[in-house]
Order: structure tokens, then sequence, then C-alpha cells
């Protein structure tokens, strides 16, 4: 066997099994999210319920109310998560997520637009938010071409579109119906309560359009990292591959964040997470998608249960644990993994 | 080496080509053939449009007029990763990712043959197997690539393209910033690539005598167009170099090679030559 088939078999079976493992992870988190609630139910009675066996309670319970709360937080999570990812690996920046590149802000107001002024529900609010957030995109890429830093002054020219969009919503609220606004105010700060099957749906096509994008970008990302001249020679077409990556990750973090609002800081911490456990500079698309979800899994879990008699949306335990990453990133500049 | 498909060397060919960038023509009107299965050394002053020329040939940048022709046709004409697999080319100063190992970065040279699943092939394996090993980098697989010397890093990188597999290889100036043994061994490296694989090599080089030592063919450039091409001993003449280098010189034949060698007059015996 040759040195170089020893070196690969290494590296899939590591990959292989950082994926296993955070699979197994989030299998016990899911199950937690089954179980876990005023109504007790045991872990067989949780999984007959899911089988649609056991009283009409139990299966309510589980397949109505606990279920599509879990199957979304997953499924956002892991949107979210290969969102930072991409983002992460293409401009070779840590610090580039679509929370802090002002994607989700961007998506954020014309979700909010959607809601509250034209008065759109589901689907349709998944498509404004995704122009809302491609458009912030172009804007960042039109000024990206003039940068040459490798993504700092782009990072923050999305905060300062991040701000903006934070007063476009505000302006919003301002001049909408209370009602609209109530429900408004839960979606800014990052929720996953009150849910049906009908966001899943919405987060879950938005994850199999994806597909082809994310495989894809797989293939690209590791040549895009050599540099455009080398990647040219290797017969890629650098700016159509970044286009293709933009679009899937826009894609990725407008449909969740028209869903669950702009939960921050889970498309930041997931993919150093997975870069690390799989190592050898590698993209680690996959292994980023399941520490997303199983971040947000957990934090929604977290929220509910932690803190006795007191639940809080996810978006505020993301904040908690995730702003102190993003200090101790600055404070210890480990800025460039290219 | 069965893993080789094309056993004819294409012909890369140059027609009234233009190029440059868009306040600045550097080529213009230039007419090459690069002779099949040989080694080709362009040499030039600084802004003569050798890498210009390079990255125009390699289709890293679009010419402006005229065209470049692999065996007849337009290279625009063939999809990209198609042409990567006849031509490849290694930049000036490539980077490669922090934490990045040797095997990785040559494994990459394999994408132009991947499919569309971009599953890993035996023939993947072979022909990364046999870059490492021609360029001595398979002791250093597994080590990255930051942390190798300058000379281990550029030979990582000429593996990188030669997982490609090209039958054509372009290469800017690969000796840059390496002491002297150091670039006695990449160019000892591209010389018998060339005699065991008959890949047709260019190479954009700075030293004169490594020039006319390792060349076939001597390619040179002054101002955007080709001023001379042939045998070293045919091209190094002192009106050459006097044109594409403004400087006075002395050919002499290299003591060890008999090929030219470049001996530059410096200011100060030239003025006193002329008082004699």
């Amino acid at each position: 066997m040759s040195a170089l088939v020893a070196i690969r078999s290494r590296t899939r079976a590591r990959a292989a099994v950082t994926a296993v493992a955070l699979a197994v992870l989030l299998a016990g988190a899911i199950l937690l999210g089954l179980l876990l609630g005023d109504y007790r139910l045991t872990a067989d009675e949780a999984l007959r319920a899911l089988l649609g066996i056991g009283s009409r309670v139990d299966v309510y319970i589980v397949t109505q109310v606990r279920l599509p709360r879990v199957a979304l937080a997953v499924l956002c999570g892991a949107a979210l998560g290969l969102s930072g990812s991409l983002f992460q690996s293409m401009l070779a920046n840590p610090l580039a997520s679509p929370d802090l590149l002002g994607i989700s802000g961007g998506a954020g107001v014309a979700a909010v637009w959607a809601t509250v002024v034209m008065g759109y529900t589901g689907a349709a609010v998944a498509g404004a938010a995704f122009v809302g957030g491609m458009t912030v995109a172009a804007i960042l890429l039109g000024v990206s071409r003039r940068l040459s830093d490798g993504g700092y002054r782009l990072v923050l020219a999305g905060v300062g579109i991040a701000y903006l969009c934070s007063a476009l919503v505000g302006y919003l609220l301002k001049r909408a119906q209370l009602n609209d606004a109530q429900s408004a105010i839960v979606w800014i700060t990052g929720s996953l309560g009150a849910t049906s099957w009908m966001p899943v749906g919405i987060v879950g096509l938005a994850l199999a359009v994806c597909l082809p994008g994310l495989i894809g970008a797989a293939r690209s990302l590791p040549i895009l990292a050599l540099g455009d001249p080398v990647a040219r020679g290797l017969g890629l077409a650098p700016a159509t591959a970044r286009i293709a990556i933009v679009v899937t990750a826009v894609l990725l973090a407008t449909a969740t964040t028209a869903q669950i609002g702009p939960v921050g800081f889970v498309a930041l911490c997931a993919p150093p997470i997975a870069r690390a456990l799989v190592g050898h500079g590698s993209a680690a698309l996959a292994a980023a998608g399941l520490a997303g979800a199983l971040i947000l899994l957990t934090a929604d879990l977290a929220g509910q249960y932690a803190l006795p008699g007191l639940s809080v949306p996810v978006g505020v335990v993301t904040g908690a644990v995730g702003a102190p990453y993003l200090l101790w990133l600055l404070a210890t500049s480990k800025g460039r993994r290219a | 080496m069965t893993h080789r498909s094309a056993p004819t060397t294409p012909s890369l060919r140059a027609r009234t080509l233009g190029a440059g960038y868009p306040d600045r023509t550097v080529l213009d009107g230039l007419e090459l053939t690069v002779s099949p299965g040989r080694v080709s050394v362009l040499i030039g002053a600084n802004a003569s449009g050798k890498s210009t020329l390079l990255s125009t040939l390699a289709r890293l940048i679009p010419p402006l007029a005229g065209t470049v022709e692999l065996d007849g046709t337009d290279i625009h004409a063939i999809p990209r990763r198609t042409l990567a697999r006849t031509l490849g080319i290694l930049p000036q100063h490539p980077v490669a990712p922090d934490g990045l190992t040797v095997a990785e970065l040559v494994a990459r040279g394999r994408y132009p043959h991947r499919g569309l699943f971009g599953r890993w092939t035996a023939a993947d394996t072979a022909a990364v197997d046999e870059a490492l090993a021609a360029t001595g980098t398979a002791p250093l697989a597994e080590r990255r690539i930051g942390a190798l010397s300058g000379g281990q890093r550029q030979r990582a990188w000429i593996a990188m393209v030669l997982a490609q597999d090209p039958r054509i290889l372009l290469l800017d100036e690969p000796t840059t910033f390496l002491d002297l043994s150091h670039q006695l061994e990449v160019l000892d490296l591209l010389v018998r690539l060339n005699r065991e694989r008959g890949t047709t090599v260019v190479v954009v080089l700075h030293d004169l005598n490594l020039a006319a030592r390792y060349a076939d063919e001597l390619v040179v450039m002054s101002r955007g167009a080709v001023i001379a091409q042939g045998r070293p001993a045919d091209v190094l003449t002192p009106s050459v170099v006097s044109e594409a280098f403004g400087l006075e010189a002395l050919i002499i034949p290299d003591p060890l090679t008999t090929t030219p060698l470049v001996v530059p007059v410096p200011g100060g015996v030239r003025a006193s030559a002329d008082e004699t």
C-alpha cells in the first residue's frame, strides 16, 4: 500500500469518526428534546409515540409539539453551520459568517417587511428573506472587488450593514400593527417556539435545493484555497465557483432567518469546531452541518429547561455563549485560517 | 507510467497575440511556436512580458488580441478542465493554506481528472504517488507545506502540477528565492521529467547562464515581443544580450558544458577599455 493510500484512509477515517461522534451526540439531543417537558414521557413511550403508537395525547405531544421543534432546530442549525462554513472557507476568514456579514440582517429586514407590511406568510417570507440576503451579498461582493485584505474589511462592512438592517427592522416595527409587532419581536430574538411542521418543510426544502451547491462547494473550495492562478491552472473558473458558493450560503442562511429569526453565532462557531475535529485544512462541511445542528438544538433545550420556571428564546442562549467566543477570536487574533 | 493516455505531444502556439491589463498593453502581435517535447526557457528583462506570455498561454488571463492554439484549436474554445488535463501551469509564488500537507496539496492536482461525483480512483493514487516519487517529496508527504524549506516547498508544488499529468508544463520563475543548489535541483528535475515523460517544458528563468545550460531552446523576449528563439549557442550573442537586457557582455563557452556563458562587462571595465 502506498504512503498516499495510508494517509488518505487516515484522513477519511478521522472525518468519519468525527461525523459519527457528532451524529451520536445529535441523536442523544434529539431524544432529550422529545422527552423533556412538563408532560412526562419515558423514552419507550416517546419512541412508540413517534411511530404513532400509544395514547392520543402522547402521540400529539411527540409528533405535533416536540418533534417539529426539534426538527426545526436540527435543520436550521445544520443550515447555519453549513452557511458559515462556506463563507469562512471561501474568504479564509473565521469571522466571516452570515450574521456578521449582515446577510442575516438583510434577510431579517426583508422578512419583517414581508410579514408586517405585505402580510406574507410561509414560503413567501422565505423568498423575500433570500432576496434581502442576496442584496446584501451583492453589495458586499461589489465592495470586496476593491478590497485586497482577504476579508477583514469585508466583515467590517458587513457589521455596518447589520446595524443598518436592525435600524430598518426597528422602523418597520414602529409603524406596524401592535399584533404583528408582538410576533415580530419574538422572531427578532431568534426563537424556535410555537413551531408547526410548515417551517420545518421550508427549511428542509431549502437544504435539499442547496445540496448540489454544497457538493460543488466541497469540490471547489480546496482548489480555490490555492489561489486564483493555481485554481485556473487546474481548470476551475474562480469567479463562477465563488458565485455558486455565495448563492448557496445565502440561501441556507436566509431560509433559516425567515423561519426562526436572526439566531446569532451558530454559523460563526460551528465551522471552526468542525475544522478542528476533522483537521487537515479541510472545510469540513458535513461536520460543520452536524455541529451546527447540535449547537442549536442544545441551545434551545438549555433555553427551555436550564433555568427552572424560565424559558428563554434560543437566540438569547446562542448569543450568551457565542459572544465570548467572538471576543476570544478577536483578542487572540487567531485571525487567519487560510 | 501506464496511466498516461496521449503519447503524442500537442503543439502550443501563439498567433498575433496581444495581452496585458486595461491600463497597460504588455504583449503586442507576439508570435511563438513552442517546440513540442523540449525544454524551452523564456528569458528577458523585467517587464519584458515573460509572465504575461506564460499566463496567456495557460489561459490564466484572456488575450486582448490574437489566439493561443493547442493543436490548432483556440484554447478558449476548449473546456477548462479538458485543457487542464493537457496543459499545466505553476504560477509565481503560489501560497498553500495553513496546515495543508504535501500529500493533500499534490492530491489537489488531480482536480481536472475527477469525474462528476469526484470519486477518487486508482489512477489518481498512481498519479500522485508517481508525482511524489519523481520530485523526491514522498518522504515529506505528511509534512505541512508551511514547515518545509524553500526548495522542498517548490518541489511539492511541482509535484502538484505533475499529478495533474499535463503534456505541456509551464512554470513561472520556479527558482526565484531558492539558493543555488536548490535552483539546480529544481532544474534537474524539470529536465528529467522532459526526458523521461516527454513533457514539453516552458520555464521562465532569470539566470542567463542556468538558462543556457538547461534549455534545449531559448526564447528571448524584449518589450512584449520574441526577439530570438533557438539553441542557446545560436541565440545568446552579445547583440541579443545587449538588445534584450541593455547589457554589454562577453560570451564564452561554459568550461563544464560548453553552453554559452554570459559574462557581463561592468561599467568601470567598459570605461577603461574605451580609453585604450
